[in-house]
């Protein structure tokens, strides 16, 4: 039988063309891959190849015809040993695009209201820094897992830029504690690509700053990749490092990228506050089959605090209560929540009984924990130390117009740093960054009490 | 600091060590490791056969794609390997099962020779169901594991990085395996590209970083982009020794992949492969052809085509023009079964739009 023409499409939006000219006449012979004609169309001139190999049986679409329909018949071929007679060309039929019904996400429905966990600190504790909770964290996970690796710069000889990966070269060697060129693009894409080879890399920013010469490899080659193979390529990685602003390091270097990663779908984003959860989060985030962004600060690095002595995980995605409160729900993350617990005592002095919730997690976020809580303080001021626009504070303020607008009392308040890069000069950094005075007068408001 | 001449490679500084008298000293030209000089691979018979069916299987599949693309059926960007088939045929036949291929997004022929089934290739450029990726990532990212093909990338120069890492993990894992990370004459300027060089020049990563040198950047000639155009001697900073080859000539790629193979294999490090090649089709299918002449493509395919190029050996090898026609009808076959199949099945479940995103619940 012969092998009808269709005119192609040059574009999945292309809807008709013009048949330019034909390179062919009827009778001539074809092999694959010969140009058979010139399609236009307003946007690009195509040339159209032949697939099989033939004899040009009839040509039905003149050269110079406009306006000529995707999926026309506009020649046949005919293979060898088949009769070239002329066939009637069938009208094209039209293509119907059914429009799929919208499906309903699977946590569209309200949100399920929750309390956020607390810290069971019951059992024997140590006193630990951040930073060191962080080490033991890593070195725990390497003991259990061989495949577990740490990379970045300086993070073997030089014993960490901050001193996070202390002692870990002694331990486990060089093969497993990899010190890099200054790179990030380079290795952070190595450590991607180690991970989908089966490892489970941990990649060490000096700080997040330096993390967005590499932000392609943690966006589009580790969060896409699960949901671009059908779910059949993993990438369990873990990339860490202090976020946020240092102190008097000027622009470049002090940004939160919180809500950067926390926007991103197939993300898995933490940033934790005290050492206790740096340790618990940080384990779960090595064990996590997901790529993970682990947010801390280098401010808090040397802060201590009581950390439960032996194995200590913390689940991903659970928000923590850091101290009930009846009045009035600040909720934060990172740095911010030691200003939210500052804050509280002071208010705790003027009779405002504020809950500070920890979010700990920012992707996925427990929306649940918050929405509990507004539902018992039905107010809500959300402290982040980054900038106010398209935040996780801008975050937390839809959730609660969402789906707690019925539990509101009054405006929902944010208190962040101010809108600009951050300034060098001691004084103008300092007017810059979110402060405990400007939370405390935040929540003043949100309870009528400014 | 004063440089003359050949340069030593800076040395630690040890006791004594004078920083003035070791930069002004001359050092002994170092000779660097590189591998065999390659001979183009004498095949018996069956690897003929293999190889050419391996060729045309990629040439009518991709003919198909571009047809079932002109029909509507296949959406987006679509990047054809027409014309580039002896590249990926003569190395990866040289491959055993422990290595692993990445390439960017021009993917269905590194794939076929994978041993994915056509099926659910075609499928997945058809976004259904049963397409490899389930209908979720279409003709640029596609992955198979359990074929050791990890993609697939849409990201010009992502896959390069990405390669080292699985060589990473391949020396980590000390499973004996290599990499071998495709990518074009465009990608080749891209900045990670030299990152990802220095660390596995540094680290003797088993990787083997093949350019295929296809002459044009999307539109952009080799000339008009790249000030060195010698791709096989972009390694030469990073002290990694490079190739090149034929591409157009599959025995002759074959030869030189097994001398790269053999020497990446033996723990020396990374090879840079260029292989001098050609597209015939456009960069994509939305490929407007005003950048070369129709006479250009025309004078490549009548010459240089790596199909008809391995008809001699064929013919000395006493295969018959029968078997050829033999081979011809199967492989139209199962294209045929493959865009079938791609027609057919059905688009994804409206719920899989949710499904994916995470491996694990939290």
């Amino acid at each position: 039988m012969a092998t009808e023409l269709k005119m192609p499409a040059l574009s999945p939006t292309m809807e008709e063309g013009t048949l330019a000219k034909w390179l062919v006449k009827a009778g001539d012979t074809v092999r694959s891959g010969d140009i058979l004609a010139e399609i236009e169309t307003d946007k690009a001139t195509m040339e159209f190849e032949a697939v099989d190999e033939g004899t040009v049986g009839e040509i039905l679409i003149a050269e110079g015809t406009d306006n000529v329909k995707v999926g026309t018949v506009i020649a046949t071929i005919v293979s060898e040993g088949e009769s070239a007679a002329p066939k009637a060309a069938p009208a094209p039929t039209p293509k119907v695009v059914a429009q799929p019904a919208p499906v309903a996400a699977p946590q569209a429905a309200a949100p399920v209201l929750a309390p956020a966990s607390t810290s069971d600190l019951s059992g024997e504790t140590q006193r630990l820094t951040v930073r060191e909770a962080l080490r033991d964290a890593m070195a725990e996970e390497m003991r259990a897992d061989p495949r577990v690796f740490v990379m970045g710069e300086e993070v073997a000889e030089y014993q960490g830029a901050y001193k996070v990966t202390q002692g870990l070269l002694d331990e486990f060697g060089a093969k497993r504690v990899i010190d890099t060129p200054i790179t990030e693009y380079g290795f952070a894409g190595i450590g991607t690509g180690a991970a989908m080879g089966g490892l489970r890399p941990i990649v060490e920013f000096m700080t997040f700053n330096f993390a967005m010469q590499a932000i392609d490899h943690i966006i589009n080659s580790a969060a896409k990749t699960n949901y671009m193979s059908g779910g059949q390529m993993r990438c369990p990685i873990v990339f860490r490092g202090p976020n946020g602003a240092a102190s008097r390091v000027g622009a470049q270097h002090s940004q939160n990228y919180a809500p950067w990663y926390a926007s991103v779908p197939g993300l898995v984003v933490i940033a934790p506050y005290d050492a206790a959860d740096a340790k618990g989060l940080l384990k779960a985030a090595i064990r996590s089959q997901d790529p993970v962004v682990f947010l801390e600060n280098e401010l808090v690095y040397g802060r201590s605090f009581d950390v439960p002595v032996g194995e200590h995980i913390v689940p991903i995605g659970k928000a923590r209560t850091m101290r009930p409160g009846k009045d009035v729900t600040i909720v934060s993350y990172s740095i911010g929540v030691g200003l939210a617990l500052e804050a509280a005592e002071a208010l705790a002095g003027e009779g405002i009984d504020a809950e500070v919730i920890d979010l700990r997690t920012l992707r996925p976020l427990d929306k649940g924990a918050v929405l509990e809580s507004l539902s018992r303080t039905n107010r809500l001021v959300i402290v982040e130390e980054g900038w106010p626009s398209c935040s996780i504070a801008s975050e937390i303020m839809a959730i609660a117009m969402e789906d707690g607008f019925d539990y509101l009392d009054a405006p929902v308040a944010r208190v962040t740093n101010v809108d600009v890069p951050l300034p060098y000069a001691n004084n103008l950094e300092k007017l810059a960054l979110v402060t405990t005075a400007s939370v405390i007068e935040a929540v003043r408001k949100a309870c009528y009490r400014a | 600091m004063l440089l003359i001449g050949v340069v030593p490679i800076l040395p630690r500084i040890e006791e004594g060590f004078h920083l003035a008298k070791a930069a002004t000293k001359k050092a002994p030209t170092e000779q660097l490791a590189k591998p065999a000089e390659p001979k183009r691979h004498s095949a018996n018979r069956d690897e003929l056969l293999k190889i050419y069916r391996e060729m045309l299987l990629i040439r009518r599949f991709e003919e198909k794609a571009g047809q079932l693309y002109g029909l509507g059926l296949i959406g987006g960007f679509c990047h054809l390997y027409i014309g580039q088939e002896a590249v990926a045929a003569g190395i990866q036949t040289a491959l055993t099962d422990k290595d692993s291929v990445i390439t960017g997004y021009r993917d269905h022929g590194h794939m076929l020779l994978c041993g994915i089934d056509p099926k659910v290739v075609m499928a997945e450029l058809t976004g259904r169901e049963a397409g490899i990726s389930r209908g979720k990532g279409g003709s640029m990212h596609m992955f198979s594991v359990d074929h050791k093909f990890y993609g697939g990338h849409g990201i010009v120069g992502a896959q390069v990085p990405l390669g080292a890492g699985l060589a990473f993990a391949h020396k980590y894992n000390e499973d004996g395996g290599i990499c071998v990370a495709y990518f074009g004459d465009g990608a080749a300027n891209q900045g990670q590209v030299y990152e990802a060089f220095n660390m596995a020049a540094l680290w003797k990563l088993p990787i083997i970083f093949v350019v295929e040198n296809n002459r044009y950047a999307m539109g952009t000639a080799v000339d008009r982009s790249s000030a060195e155009t010698h791709f096989w001697r972009r390694g030469e900073a990073f002290r990694i020794p490079g190739m090149v080859c034929n591409g157009m000539d599959v025995l002759e790629v074959r030869g030189a992949a097994q001398a790269a193979i053999d020497f990446v294999r033996a723990g020396n490090g990374p090879v840079v492969f260029e292989a001098q090649t050609y597209r015939y089709r456009g960069h994509s299918m939305s490929d407007p052809a005003k950048y070369r002449s129709r006479e250009e493509v025309q004078q490549v395919r009548e010459k240089s085509d790596p199909i008809e190029g391995l008809k001699h050996d064929l013919e000395t090898a006493g295969i018959t023009e029968e078997e050829l026609k033999a081979i011809d009808k199967e492989i139209r076959s199962i294209v045929n079964e493959a865009a079938d199949f791609a027609e057919t099945s059905p688009e994804p479940d409206p719920s899989e739009l949710y499904t994916d995103v995470l491996v694990e619940r939290y």
